[in-house]
């Protein structure tokens, strides 16, 4: 296929993505379950992604994404909560120390930044560790930052440890899709430059990639502060969806999950990544919820279900995913038009030419 | 002045140790398999809970080597499950693989216990009170730093006098050789999951004996302070983790005492990156290169 | 005379109490191609990555075209460990680059266990080495204002697997590829960053004699299309003596012989140290 062609069908299949989520909006009630995931959902796909351009395209083993999220998500919170409101929100620190309000746009940006900024000033040191160093590092540093929010002394700022809220939020399903597939559409970007070559190559083989004249400081600290600033957007647009913002949510649980998710979706997918986050979010919030409730048939109490009987299938059912299915939904392929004629091709081709 | 930081100094001490025995179980795990067994933690929680479920049913002198017992073997199903299938897997597979059983093991204690903080039995003896000088404190202040120096003594005895321990030593040197020299592999890896996690149960009687509850999540943290302790000391090396883990423990009670308590946990991971930066192989590390 | 491109001068590697290179000293002119033999374990691939800035050598020197890419002496717990010569010749400041900044200077490399991109194709792995030469930055690459490089990079890509005749394979997995094959792309990736000097490191390990044939022409070949100066090691000692200018011979480290393929075989230190006393002539030489 021509490359013209190929991203013009990609723009047709992501136009009508859209359309059909306008669609369900206007169909189902805002309460609904799906509504919930396609939020959600979109959110999610962009942090997987955003984490997977570090671990599956990049092959560094970091696990600071929550920390990174976090720093997003009360930079877009703290500058975006409108001075008249700020007296109920920082009741315990007068008011807080911040008198302004940015645009909602500009303070995603800027969470994007923040989050960044945070990655280039960490990554000076701790991109120089091996593998699982790396890991055990930013798994600490984004445990620093959470103690450092929290801190009081910081409250006229970061409220401390109390919530965040009345910052502006988003109603409509498609902000969260618009958000997440402009910024996978750019990471998709960097991923096919020459820069992302680069990267992969690091993953490959970090001697020969250095061998070939790659700085491997320079290109690993880039995917480090670029795969921040999303997750640092990510965060801001998870605050948004949640409406009120703790910082004792962005645990290392919450990286786990995401990890998780860029497992499922296959190390070194974008498309697989999206796919397993939507899934994830639809099983967590939906379709096994039935799994923590007690259900009878006729008197018949089913066992094992109760309450956390759902997250027990869940994980499990990820161990069999790390275990067994170790390349994930799309290993290291893309879904994409090309990969599905082919694979069509491949499957009724032969039978055609039999007939 | 001293009076008021000596309790916590003890506590210091007391923590230390604990973190010591979840410590070595890291290190020696890491020093075989170059595997930071993220499960770790989840099995000193285990333990716990454990205790808790087997001590409301039959007399402690019964339920404390059951509950030894049970832990090792849980030990030993999570290598086997979830790490010896992955042996020739990328090092982040495994190491995603331990996040996994993190997660998994987590997630189970959650459903077991409802998500409730369960109350551990009182332990005779070590959780009477005694009062040093200064300090008023439970027995098991003092008992833990002598108990661990006792049984990680033990321990590099058996590492370093035994056939077993030879073989350890080995296949932490060079994996593929070893099994070359007819050592069987498996049964290496599963002596070091067992070893590590009977420390890890002794652990966690003595942590549960000072901090009385137990939550689903409870033993993440010590985990991760443990790992940072055996980084800390030099990975790989068991004397290393110990005097990491003592370092961790009493400073983190200092900290504490200054009045710092919510930066208690950040300074554990500050001096982790603060350490890897100045000397990236620990206090006691070797250093090793890849072949090009 | 024509003029020196890579001078190695008294370089000395030590690891703790090992010396893998012992005052080791080496000239490579413009056009030529040098060999350097020796050995397993005799410290060749070593001696290749104190050049290329794996290692940092205890003491000794290196430069390039005349610039200093690497100088070092023996300092803090070296200092007292030190067992080989010239420990006060190179005081200065040390000088020492990573390998990617020897590889922009100008030295490209093969590796003695291939190591290329394994989940890249055969055109990326070399498209990837083109990399090095661009103007773009990370923005403008992403945002796809550099189409002309890009253009550029995939041309130069794809002239240079023409000329080795891996056009016809390059959407294929460059691991998918035969062995030999998988060599001769290692070399053409290293081409793409477009160096003067050409470090291979044991391009024949491997391949059978008529594969090597192949590859001693392929390897004469570049030399003057792309005008390189090739530093090679390598044990098949037909094709060392083919195509070789001169052969440096090095045995634990140190140099034992250096001259023309004639001079070095007939050396009676190579035969003896090299190439081995023939076990019938010990046994021999005991009756």
């Amino acid at each position: 296929m021509k490359k013209n062609t190929k991203t013009i069908v990609n723009l047709v299949l992501l136009a009508l993505l859209f359309l059909a989520v306008w669609v369900i909006e206007r169909t189902s009630s805002a309460s609904s379950m799906l509504i919930t995931v396609l939020k959600k959902g979109a959110i999610y796909a962009l942090i997987a992604v955003s984490m997977n351009l570090l671990n599956g395209f990049t092959g560094l083993f970091s696990l600071g994404q929550a920390g990174f999220m976090l720093v997003g998500a009360y930079t877009y919170a703290v500058l975006t909560i409108p001075v008249a409101k700020r007296v109920a929100v920082y009741q315990m620190y007068a008011g807080g120390a911040i008198h302004f309000q940015l645009p909602w746009l500009v303070g995603i940006l800027l969470a994007g930044a923040v989050a960044a900024l945070f990655a280039a000033l960490i990554g000076y040191p701790v991109l120089r560790l091996k593998s699982d160093y790396l890991a055990i590092a930013t798994l600490g540093f984004a445990e620093i930052i959470r103690a450092i929010i929290q801190y009081e002394k910081l409250g006229p700022i970061t409220n401390g440890s109390l919530l965040l809220k009345t910052y502006p939020t988003f109603k409509s399903t498609l902000f969260p899709f618009a958000a997440a597939a402009i910024c996978i559409g750019i990471i998709v970007l960097l991923i096919n430059s020459t820069y992302g070559r680069a990267f992969k190559a690091i993953r490959d083989d970090e001697i020969a990639a250095e061998a070939m004249g790659i700085n491997l400081f320079r290109h690993k600290q880039m995917a480090f502060i670029i795969s921040s600033f999303f997750a640092g957007v990510g965060g801001a647009l998870l605050a948004m969806y949640q409406g009120t913002l703790q910082a004792n949510a962005f645990k290392a649980a919450m990286t786990y999950e995401i990890l998780l998710i860029v497992v499922i979706g296959g190390m070194g997918s974008v498309t697989g990544s999206v796919l397993a986050s939507f899934l994830f979010i639809a099983c967590s919030e939906w379709w096994l919820r039935f799994l923590d409730a007690e259900q009878f048939i006729g008197s018949f109490q089913v066992p094992l279900l109760r309450s956390g009987f759902r997250m027990v299938v869940f994980s499990v059912v990820i161990m069999i995913v790390v275990l067994f299915f170790r390349r994930g939904i799309m290993g290291d392929k893309e879904f994409d038009v090309e990969g599905i004629s082919k694979w069509c091709r491949r499957k009724f081709g032969k039978g055609g030419a039999k007939a | 002045m001293f009076d008021k930081i000596f309790p916590y100094l003890l506590a210091g001490v007391s923590v230390g140790g604990q973190y010591a025995l979840i410590a070595v179980g890291y290190t020696m795990v890491y020093g075989i398999l170059r595997l930071i067994n993220f499960a770790h933690g989840d099995i000193f929680t285990a333990a716990g809970f454990f205790m808790v479920y087997i001590s409301a049913t039959m007399p402690l002198y019964l339920a404390i080597p059951l509950v030894t017992v049970l832990t090792v073997a849980l030990g030993f199903t999570v290598e086997r499950v979830a790490y010896k299938p992955l042996r020739t897997a990328p090092r982040m597979s495994i190491m995603i693989s331990a996040i996994g059983v993190s997660y998994l093991l987590q997630n189970l204690m959650w459903y077991i216990t409802g998500g409730l903080a369960k109350q551990y039995p009182v332990l005779p003896w070590i959780s009477d009170s005694i009062t040093l000088g200064s300090a008023s404190t439970k027995v098991v202040t003092i008992v833990t730093p002598i108990l661990t120096i006792v049984l990680v003594t033990a321990l590099v005895m058996l590492i370093q006098r035994t056939k077993i321990g030879m073989a350890m030593r080995a296949v932490s040197k060079d994996f593929e050789t070893a099994e070359l020299m007819g050592i069987k592999i498996n049964s290496v890896i599963s002596t070091t999951f067992i070893i590590g996690s009977f420390l890890a149960a002794v652990g966690s009687m003595l942590y549960f004996t000072n901090y009385t509850t137990v939550t689903p999540t409870i033993g993440a943290m010590p985990g991760l302070k443990a790992f940072v302790a055996a980084v800390f000391g030099g990975i790989g090396s068991i004397p290393g983790a110990v005097v990491g883990a003592f370092i961790i423990g009493i400073a983190e009670n200092l900290i504490r005492a200054m009045g710092y308590t919510t930066f208690s946990d950040a300074f554990t991971f500050a001096l982790l990156i603060l350490i890897l930066l100045v000397k990236p192989t620990g206090l006691f590390g070797e250093k090793t290169s890849e072949k090009v | 005379m024509s003029e020196n491109v890579l001078h190695v001068e008294n370089i000395t590697m030590q690891f703790g109490g090992v010396v893998a290179i012992n005052n080791l000293s080496m000239d490579i002119n413009k056009g030529e191609i040098v060999a350097l033999i020796g050995p397993n374990g005799a410290g060749k691939t070593t001696a290749f990555n104190c050049v290329t800035g794996v290692y940092e050598p205890t003491n000794g020197l290196v430069s390039f075209n005349g610039e200093v890419i690497v100088r070092n002496h023996p300092s803090g717990k070296m200092k007292k460990l030190y067992a080989g010569q010239n420990a006060d010749k190179y005081p200065e400041k040390p000088v020492s680059h990573t390998p990617d900044q020897i590889t922009r200077r100008g030295i490209a490399r093969t590796f003695q266990n291939i190591r290329l991109f394994k989940s890249q194709s055969v055109f990326n792995n070399v498209l990837i080495a083109t990399h090095l030469r661009r103007t773009s930055n990370v923005f403008t690459a992403t945002f796809r204002l550099n189409a002309r490089e890009e253009k550029r990079m995939r041309e130069e890509t794809l002239e240079l697997l023409k000329i080795v005749g891996l056009d016809g394979l390059k959407d294929e997995l460059a691991t998918s590829l035969p062995y030999g094959q998988q060599r001769r792309l290692e070399i053409v990736r290293a081409l793409a960053t477009k160096p003067k000097l050409l470090l291979l490191d044991e391009p024949a390990a491997g391949m059978n004699p008529q594969e090597t044939d192949e590859l001693g022409q392929f390897i004469c070949q570049i030399k003057d299309r792309f005008d390189l100066t090739v530093f090679l090691i390598e044990h098949h000692m037909n094709l060392v003596m083919d195509i070789s200018d001169r052969i440096y011979v090095i045995d634990f480290g140190k140099q034992i012989a250096e001259g023309t393929p004639a001079e070095v075989q007939n050396n009676p230190a190579v035969i003896a140290a090299y190439l081995g006393v023939d076990e019938s002539e010990e046994k021999e030489a005991g009756a």
